[in-house]
């Protein structure tokens, strides 16, 4: 797509710009993307891992029907924390990570457009996290009302360690919201001369339309959680139907950021699956404008259609349709995107590698979990659906087959340019098919029991539904443990293990990042290259 | 980095800012506009808190439309609360009285506070009434039992394919917040 005039002396002046502070301090107080872009992926690789360690908790006491290891309680805290911790600690971080390290390298800048403001958005949020987790220990638990926290669940019926709840999604938030300021400002005022927007890479694109989804909906969460804490402890009546309010207000309020949100989780996905179909299919991408307008038409798109997620609450038929209608509509930009990834592939010259073979997963993986949300949106069916292990069925195909899969595809193709080495390709082979076995005997047969009205977030079930919960957990804990393979593989990553590799790494491989050597240097475009 | 970059950034930066500031009182300002927009459509069921005033209005004899009363009270809410109409037959712009019975068996002192919903949703807003106890907190003393009001009339112009509501009041213990206010009033 472009190519570089990248002087070569100017390589030779890196040793002299190395100078970074050693030990502790050099994380602390780092300006440097690549830096703060590497604390973001392991931050969020460390609460995958916590956060997975929930859901063990939870498939552990759903392994058998009855109540046999923990007690209600403790299970609803699981769900709780474990779907706040996946959204807010793993899923969201590590795309800001990734951001943080490609953004200005596929770019050509020399670093973030804030960099002070970058460390600092990174360096709450484990005090975020800290503040979440220590809840669970204190009297009468953590929060246990679901990661969406429904008045007057989180009102009238919650402990007082809702106020910790409020405190670190309000610290999530402010991380988040600096986080997408610095991504907006990197992308506006720093690419390298002849960069023009039609020429970003892809990953650039998706991830500039999701800060500006998340510069207009986390303040909305933000209000939301505060009118919680009020309504809690000041006597505020917001959601409370006795002193005027509305607690299906709080819904609207809620899902009018919880519905752009899942955008925010999913388009940057859809970015990184874009830059490496082509590069392990040899060809141009197929559709790049239409690419872009498909991605700002689903960004647009998911300001109207908060309320399918409320079909049951009891709307007007009108609104219902206009909801269900408005919702089928996000499939026809997100069918453009899967034909165009799969035109791209049309008589490519394919070669299977580890970042290609997790972007295939995720390509017909998501596309099951977006079907599951067409069947969803149709509001008749959806009154037998909701609230179902279908909803969690589907949720998770277009989060851990989707998100999850896709930030796996990103690391093992970018890896090499970080580190400078090949990862272990035979432990990325077992990781990649341990993972996609396990996942969907994990999250398949949920669509089953969903179908049949197993409900969700109860931590017992009717005999009947025993034979599948048995197999559905233990495809968890394989899932569970495969992620320990992956463990493995990137601490040998990070000790720079393996085969060195060119600056290209892959031989499909085209755009900026592929132009600074391999490792990349701590800094890198201090001289802006020239886009043709 | 150079200083008109900086600049730049921070026009950008400035914007961005407001608008985040922006976003979060949007939220804020939700509140109110989900009122607005729910007494104007009148489809989550809500009656206005105020009283309708009744200026002759032609009755249309020809229609008769069904209206049922049924009560509720909220979870540990001790008072007994029934009406004593279930059910009433009426014709639209004529004016009609239901009485409600409430009695508290316990023996404190507590402030109730009932909060209608009419189901379906649509024909919320044309139920007036021009008197009704969910309009103010009802106080009770200790053992004390009361019957209260609630006089209305349907609007003429409600739509053809409703012929049939229900109106259900659920009745809130609000003594924590209004314990001043009650106790006063005795």
């Amino acid at each position: 797509m472009s190519t570089v005039t990248n002087d070569i002396h100017h390589d030779e002046h890196h040793d002299h710009h190395d100078h970074k502070p050693s030990g502790i301090k050099r994380w602390l107080y780092t300006t440097n993307h690549k830096d703060i872009g590497t604390l973001y992926l392991w931050f969020a690789f460390i609460m995958f891992l916590i956060g997975g360690a929930m859901a063990m908790v939870i498939r552990a006491e759903l392994f058998q029907p009855g109540l046999q290891i923990v007690d209600p309680n403790f299970f609803n805290q699981m769900t709780t924390v474990h779907g706040l911790i996946m959204v807010f600690g793993a899923v969201m971080p590590a795309f800001t990570g990734l951001a943080n390290w490609m953004v200005p390298l596929m770019i050509g800048a020399p670093d973030m457009a804030l960099p002070r403001m970058n460390n600092w958005s990174f360096w709450i949020l484990p005090f975020a996290f800290l503040i979440l987790l220590m809840s669970l220990f204190m009297e009468g638990g953590g929060p246990a009302f679901g990661w969406t926290f429904y008045a007057p669940l989180s009102t009238t019926y919650s402990n007082d360690t809702t106020a910790l709840f409020v405190f670190s999604v309000h610290i999530m938030g402010a991380s988040s919201i600096m986080g997408a300021i610095n991504v907006i400002v990197t992308i506006l005022n720093m690419r390298a001369p002849g960069m023009t927007f039609m020429k970003m890479p892809l990953f650039v694109w998706t991830w500039l339309i999701t800060a500006f989804l998340l510069i207009a909906v986390m303040p909305v969460l933000a209000g939301a959680v505060t009118m919680v804490l009020t309504d809690k402890f000041f006597g505020t009546s917001f959601f409370d139907a006795a002193g005027g309010g509305d607690p299906v207000m709080f819904q609207h309020i809620f899902w009018f950021f919880g519905h752009p949100e899942v955008y925010i989780m999913i388009l940057p996905a859809f970015g990184i699956v874009s830059q490496i179909v082509p590069t392990f299919s040899r060809k141009k991408l197929f559709g790049y404008s239409s690419m872009v307008y498909a991605t700002a038409s689903i960004a647009l798109l998911s300001f109207i259609v908060w309320a399918h997620h409320m079909f049951t609450t009891g709307m007007p038929v009108g609104a219902e349709l206009f909801f269900m209608f408005a919702t089928m509509l996000i499939s026809v930009p997100t069918g453009v995107k899967v034909f165009n990834w799969v035109a791209t592939m049309w008589r490519g010259a394919i070669s299977f590698e580890i970042p290609m073979m997790f972007s295939l997963a995720f390509i017909v993986l998501f596309t099951i979990g977006g079907l599951s949300g067409l069947m969803l949106a149709i509001t008749p069916v959806d009154f037998q659906y909701h609230d179902t292990y279908f909803v969690v069925a589907h949720f998770h195909y277009v989060l851990v087959t989707g998100a999850v899969f896709s930030i796996m595809a990103a690391t093992y193709y970018w890896l090499p340019k970080w580190t400078g080495k090949m990862f272990d390709i035979t432990l990325a082979k077992w990781h990649f098919w341990c993972s996609l076995i396990s996942v969907n005997l994990l999250f398949f047969p949920m669509h089953f029991v969903g179908l049949a009205g197993m409900p969700r977030r109860i931590p017992d079930y009717a005999l009947q539904f025993a034979d599948f919960n048995k197999w559905i957990s233990l495809g968890g804990f394989a899932f569970g443990l495969s992620q320990l393979i992956f463990l493995a593989l990137l601490i040998k990553a990070c000790r720079k293990k393996g085969e060195p590799v060119s600056a290209q790494v892959w031989d499909g491989a085209e755009g900026l990042e592929w132009e600074v050597p391999s490792p990349a240097p701590y800094h890198t475009f201090e001289t802006p290259p020239v886009v043709k | 980095m150079s200083h008109s970059r900086q600049a730049e950034n921070k026009k950008v930066v400035i914007k961005l800012v407001a608008v985040v500031f922006g976003m979060f009182g949007f939220g804020f300002a939700l509140v109110p506009l989900y009122d607005v927009f729910c007494a104007v459509t009148g489809i989550n069921g809500k009656t206005s808190n105020e009283a309708a005033v009744y200026t002759n209005i032609e009755v249309d004899k020809s229609r008769l439309v069904t209206v049922e009363f049924i009560t509720r009270t909220n979870t540990g809410m001790p008072w007994q609360f029934e009406t004593q109409t279930r059910r009433v037959e009426v014709h639209p712009g004529e004016m009609y009285q239901v009485d409600f019975y409430a009695k508290n068996p316990t023996q404190r002192d507590i402030v109730g506070q009932a909060v209608p919903s009419v189901s379906p949703g649509t024909a919320a807003i044309y139920l007036n009434k021009t008197e009704c106890f969910c309009f103010e907190q009802q106080p009770l003393k200790s053992g004390a039992e009361t019957v209260m009001p609630m006089r209305f009339y349907v609007d003429p112009e409600l739509p053809k394919n409703i012929n049939f509501f229900t109106v259900q009041y659920t009745l809130y213990d609000v003594t924590s917040d209004a314990q001043e206010i009650a106790m006063n009033r005795g």
